[in-house]
Parts: C-alpha cells; structure tokens; sequence
C-alpha cells in the first residue's frame, strides 16, 4: 500500500527528468549559479550602511585658526571630506541642491571672536537628510569633536582632560564587529537573500512550466503521486541551493574575509532548513499560479517586503513593533538571526534553536498546505 | 470478468463556468471493442475523455471504468489506461529516449530499459533516439505518443485525435495496430474527425454540443438517421448549375460537389427527389439513387444539434 503511494523509483525518475531539462536550459542553469556570484560581489562592495569620507563643503568667511582646528577635528572623524573647502554660501547651498555634497558646514564670521570672549559658539552642519542613514553617523560624533577641539585649540589642554576625567563617559563597545564593517553585516545577509530570490523564483516555475507547455496533462494522468511530484521538482533545486551556498560561502571568505567564528556544520544545517522552506514555498506558489508571469509575480510580491522588513535592509529592532510582528511571517528575518548568529557570534544549537524552529515550522506548514493544494486532476 | 463492459459511464456532467460542456452523457464501451468517438470541434470529446480517465471531476453522474470508479479511484484507472492527448504533451527538451524513458520509469516497468530499446525499434526511431522530442515533425510526435502511451501495456486506450497530421500510410499502419492490440483484448476509445476512421471502428458515438446525439455501428448511425441520398451526374458546368437551383430548394437539405459528381440530401424523400428530378430534367444531368455516407449523417446531426440549440 505504502509503495503504491510513494515510490523511490519513481521519484528517481522524476529527478532524472527535472535535472536533465535544467541542464539544457542553459540560460536559467547559468543564471542559478552566476546571478548569486554577481550579486554577492556587487552587493557586497556596493552597500555601506556607514558611509564614510562624504563630500563636504565649507563656508567659513574668516579662515582663522579656531575655523582651521574645527575643519581638521572634522576631517579626522573620516566622516567629511571637504571638496569645496572655501565656498560662498549661495555656492554650497548649490552644491547640496545639486547632491554634490552631503554636508554644508558654516562657521561664522564672528566664531574666532566668540571662542576668544568664552561666548557660545555656533557652528552650523547642514546635512543632507533625504538619505538619513547618511548623515546619522557623521553627526553623531559631532558636539563632542568640536568641543574637544576647541579646548585644545584655546590651551586648555589640562581642561579637556579633566572634563574626560570627572564627566560620565559612556563606554561602548562595538561588539562581534569592532570596526562597524558594514560587510560582516551586509554578507551573511546576502546568502540569505540570494538563496531566498534564486530559489523561490526557479521552482515557484517549476509546475506553472508543465501547465503552460501543456505536459501537466500527461503528467497528471500517469501514476505519479503528488507527493513524489513535489519531491521530484524540488530536490534538483536543493541540489542548486547546496551549490550556492558553497559559492557564496567560499567567496565571502576570498573577497570580504568575513570572520566565521561558529560551527559550520550547525550553519549549514540552518541553510539547509531554510532553503528547505524556500523551494516548498516556491512549489505553493507554483501550484497557485496559472502562468509561469503569475508565477514570477507572486514572488516579487514575496520578495520585497520579506527584503524591507526582515532586517536585511533596516535594522530589525528599529522598526515599529507592529512591522517586527510582520517581518516574523518571513522565513529570511529567522535565517538573518541563525546566519549572523552564527557566523559572527558564534552561536551554538542552543542560541539559534528559536530561528531554527522558525524555519522547521515554516517548511512543515508550507508542505501541508502544498499538498492540500495540489490539484489531482485539470479542473 | 470481461463480460463487464471496459467503460460505463452515466449522466456525465461537466461545466465550466456556467456553460455546460458535457451534458448528461451516459457511453458504454464493451471489452475489446473500439469505439469511435466524433463531434464537431468544441463538442466535449476531450472534455469527456478526460473524465473518463479522471483527469476531470464531473459535476453530475457517475462512472465505472475498467473496474473502477472515475470519481474515487482515478490513482487505479491510470495505471491501468493509455492517455494520449489531443496536443502534443511529452517533454519537447527531453530527447525520445529521454521521454519513453520517463514513462517507463513512472509506470515502473520492469526491465524498463528493454522495453524502451524495443519501443524505439518498433517506431523506427531507434536511430533518432538523440533527437529532441520537440525537433520532430508532426505526425512523428503523434507516432512517439502513441508509443509511449502503449508501452505499459493498458487495458484501455483512450486516444484524443491521435492520427492528425499524420500522413495516410502511418494512419493505416496506425489503424492495423489498433486493430491487432483489440484482437488481444484491448478496449480503445479513439476520438477523430475522419469519416474513414469512423468507418473502421466497431461502434461509434456521436456527440454535438455537450450531448450525445447518435450511438451504434455505421450502418444503425446512417439507418437511423433516415436520410435519402440521390446523385446528380453530368458534365462539371449542368452539375455547378444544378448544384445552385437546388440549393435551399424543397426537401433538400445538403448539396455536395465531388469532382463533378452533384450530391443531395434530404430526409423528406419524396420532396427530394421531386425538387431533384426537376432540376435534373432542366439541366440535361442524370438522376441515380445513391447510398448515404455517415459524412451525410453527421452534417445532417452537426446542423440539427445547432438548431436545438437556439
Ligand atoms: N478548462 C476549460 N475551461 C473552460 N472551458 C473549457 C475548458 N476546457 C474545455 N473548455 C470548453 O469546453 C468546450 C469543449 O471542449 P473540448 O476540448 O472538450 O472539445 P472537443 O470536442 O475536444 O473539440 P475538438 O474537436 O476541437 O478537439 C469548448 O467550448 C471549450 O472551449
Ligand atoms: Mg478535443
């Protein structure tokens, strides 16, 4: 009974056939190995969440010593580069129309003065905050920069160091990535949402193809069980996702050195769960949609918002709490959890079980509903 | 055992939408027997194989084929029955091989390999057995699935249009095979267009517009029909010329050239046969009886299905 509702052989067969058209679609086969490769590269050289040595100009009508102190002060931060560094205030105020930087600092002609009369000094730092995540690290350094550089600068060294001694210093420490590399961060979460578009998107084709060139037919009325259909459309893409995975692994160790500090083979199993959840919900997805365009549709539709709101693209924690509800629903914001966990922090089992179940959860609702959705016959 | 019939349905129902592509079709098929199945384009032949075969669930009725009922037991009807689709439904990437070697695979055939080997010898492929399924010619796509369809050896067969495209020697070495495989005990239900194939089945079934309208051998489907058929000879310009005053006159009811034969048809036959010897006495063309040809019948059933339905 058991071997009339599932059989291996026939599975076999269906691996078989699923492999060899994959092969001779040479385009999506090289797509599947070269797509995950150019965005690694691209992606991981591209994005910077703390973008650093931004152009910068300066207006500053009288050049005096406490103006040149403040700009260097500035400059060193690594945060300003000041590509207009004598400019009227009509210029900058072009100049950050026009994108050309992305800070304006002003320091009034009666600054010097001011300084000298132990008045409050005003410098002004116009940011360009259409983007803000540029502009949120270079003014976070700020008060403090210039405050210790005008100390400095008016002799009272012995000041400044007492200030740093009685005042409340908050320590902090940038942990698991020291420096802030936005790659360490950017990287693992790059496997994850390259597997993510490549698999869904392949196999959520996979049955949408057979209705379309009207093989479903005959498919169907062979004796091939849904089960065994779905485990044949989706092992192939397994097989895929393992290379992948091996790719961009290999390659984020070549090009980024991105520490991996935990276990692979814990990494590797968290992988193999979550691309496990992928192609069955690209399977759904196939079973739904009439047209392989339907298909791709509903990927997308999937797509973005599972980038937007699992942490890939902001910072989980940030979002409002409603959206953090939300960005449970997707498998990527639990991969996100296990991947950084483990290749940054050194997760073990125990730290990671919560995503892991996740991800488990998500393949065994994903394959009942498949399986329940899967239609037997043509109506 | 066998003295139950290979397929048995009732009522048979299928809509899609609001509109009824198979209404209440009740068809019995005896073992061994091959029956033809024809109607005009978009009559529900396809529809209806495909519920026999329960690739459809049927809105009303019921059916037992080969055993088994086509609403439950759909999983034992497929092992057991040969499918072949009106399109072309085989992996166009895969190559002949490939495709036979797939079925093989899902029907679980033993010694499989050898049974492909043989099935490419019979068809005289052997040789192409490289070649892409989707770079053959039509008629060799429709010998491919033929092929593949009997190679687990099914108890039914059910064909939907299986000789179109396909030249008049394959159809008849196509035809000969049919005939062999039901010598051994074979049922086939074979959907076509053509009359000759019609001609060559032991019964055939004639559905218009979702309803079966006509059922039997040739000569009880033509007998029934009740139709007087008379010929009209003479040179091609008397016959164009007879061929229109008769048209659309009393108790006439289809005229058809061949070459410069002048066919009429018509049920009322005395009217027929008034309205034609007139006609034929004006022109100089000779009247004969003739025989009606089940081609006369089915237009005769197209044309009445349509009028029912307005
Ligand atoms: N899946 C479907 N959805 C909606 N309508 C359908 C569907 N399948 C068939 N039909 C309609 O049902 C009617 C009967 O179609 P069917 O294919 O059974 O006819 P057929 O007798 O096989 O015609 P042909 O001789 O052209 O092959 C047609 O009008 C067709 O448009
Ligand atoms: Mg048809």
């Amino acid at each position: 009974m058991i071997s009339r509702l599932f059989s291996l052989a026939r599975l076999g067969t269906l691996i078989a056939k699923e492999s060899i058209q994959m092969r001779r679609d040479k385009l999506t086969f090289g797509m599947m190995l070269g797509v995950p490769l150019m965005q690694l590269v691209l992606f991981g050289f591209a994005i910077n969440t703390d973008p650093k040595e931004l152009p910068a100009a300066l207006v500053a009508p009288t050049q005096d010593r406490y103006t040149r102190a403040m700009v260097t002060a500035l400059e060193l931060t690594d945060y300003y580069r000041f590509i207009a560094p004598d400019a009227s205030a009509a210029e900058a105020e072009r100049m950050i129309a026009r994108g050309d930087v992305a800070f304006v600092v002003t320091v009034p002609s009666d600054f010097g003065r001011r300084v000298a009369r132990g008045d409050h000094p005003t410098i002004l730092i116009e940011a360009d905050a259409s983007d803000p995540s540029v502009a949120s690290g270079a003014i976070s350094t700020l008060s403090e920069v210039a405050a210790d550089a005008l100390l400095r600068e008016t002799g009272q060294e012995a000041e400044a160091a007492q200030r740093a001694a009685t005042q409340l210093r908050v320590a902090v420490h940038r942990r698991y990535n020291p420096e802030g590399i936005t790659q360490y961060n950017i990287v693992p979460g790059l496997l994850g949402v390259i597997l993510q578009l490549t698999m869904v998107m392949m196999t959520s084709m996979a049955l949408t193809r057979e209705t379309e060139r009207g093989t479903m037919e005959n498919l169907l009325s062979m004796p091939a069980t849904p089960l065994e259909i779905m485990l044949g459309k989706i092992v192939p893409y397994l097989i895929v996702g393992a290379v992948q995975v091996a790719v961009v692994l290999l390659a984020a160790r070549a090009m980024f050195s991105i520490p991996f500090v935990g276990s692979l083979s814990l990494l590797l199993f968290g992988v193999f769960v979550f691309v496990l959840a992928l192609v069955i919900l690209g399977y759904l997805i196939s079973t739904v949609s009439r047209t392989q365009m339907q298909a791709m549709q509903l990927t997308f539709f999937f797509f973005l918002p599972s980038l937007l709101l699992s942490g890939f693209m902001f910072p989980f924690r940030g979002m409002p709490l409603w959206a953090q509800y939300l960005g449970e629903v997707f498998p990527l914001t639990h991969f996100l959890r296990l991947v950084r966990g483990v290749m940054l922090k050194g997760a073990d089992l125990a730290d990671v079980a919560a995503p892991l179940a996740a991800l488990g959860i998500f393949a065994a609702l994903l394959t009942l509903v498949t399986l329940a959705r899967f239609r037997r016959t043509l109506d | 055992m066998s003295a139950e019939p290979a397929i048995s349905v009732k009522g048979l129902t299928k809509r899609f939408g609001d509109k009824t592509v198979v209404n209440d079709v009740s068809l019995t098929v005896q073992r061994g027997e091959i029956a033809g199945f024809l109607g005009p384009n978009g009559s529900g032949k396809t529809t209806t194989i495909r519920l026999m075969c329960g690739l459809l669930t049927p809105d009303a009725g019921e059916g037992i084929v080969l055993g088994h009922d086509i609403r439950k037991e759909a999983r034992r009807i497929k092992l057991k029955v040969g499918y072949m689709t009106q399109r072309f439904s085989f992996y166009e990437d895969l190559t002949i091989e490939e495709n036979l070697r797939f079925v093989a695979g899902l029907y679980r055939l033993k010694r499989a390999r050898k049974v492909v080997e043989e099935t490419l010898q019979d068809l005289g492929l052997h040789s192409r057995r490289k070649q892409l399924a989707g770079s053959l010619s039509g008629g060799w796509k429709q010998r491919l699935a033929l092929a593949a369809c009997i190679m687990h050896k099914p108890d039914l067969l059910l064909l939907d249009e299986p000789t179109a495209g396909v030249d008049p020697k394959a159809r008849r070495e196509f035809w000969d095979e049919i005939h062999a495989l039901a010598a051994k005990g074979l049922t086939v239900l074979v959907s076509t267009h053509y009359m000759d194939e019609a001609e060559r089945c032991h019964r055939i079934n004639y559905i218009a517009y979702g309803t079966l309208v006509a059922r039997g051998t040739v000569e009880e489907v033509v007998a029934e029909a009740g139709l007087t058929t008379l010929l009209l000879t003479g040179t091609s310009a008397q016959t164009s010329k007879a061929g229109a005053r008769l048209k659309g006159a009393q108790g006439v009811e289809q005229v058809a050239h061949f070459g410069a034969d002048l066919h009429v048809v018509g049920r009322d036959g005395a009217a027929l046969r008034a309205s034609a010897e007139r006609v034929a006495a004006d022109t100089g063309c000779t009247l004969t009886a003739s025989e009606t040809s089940l081609e006369d019948v089915f237009i005769r059933l197209m044309s009445e299905s349509a009028d029912n339905m307005q």
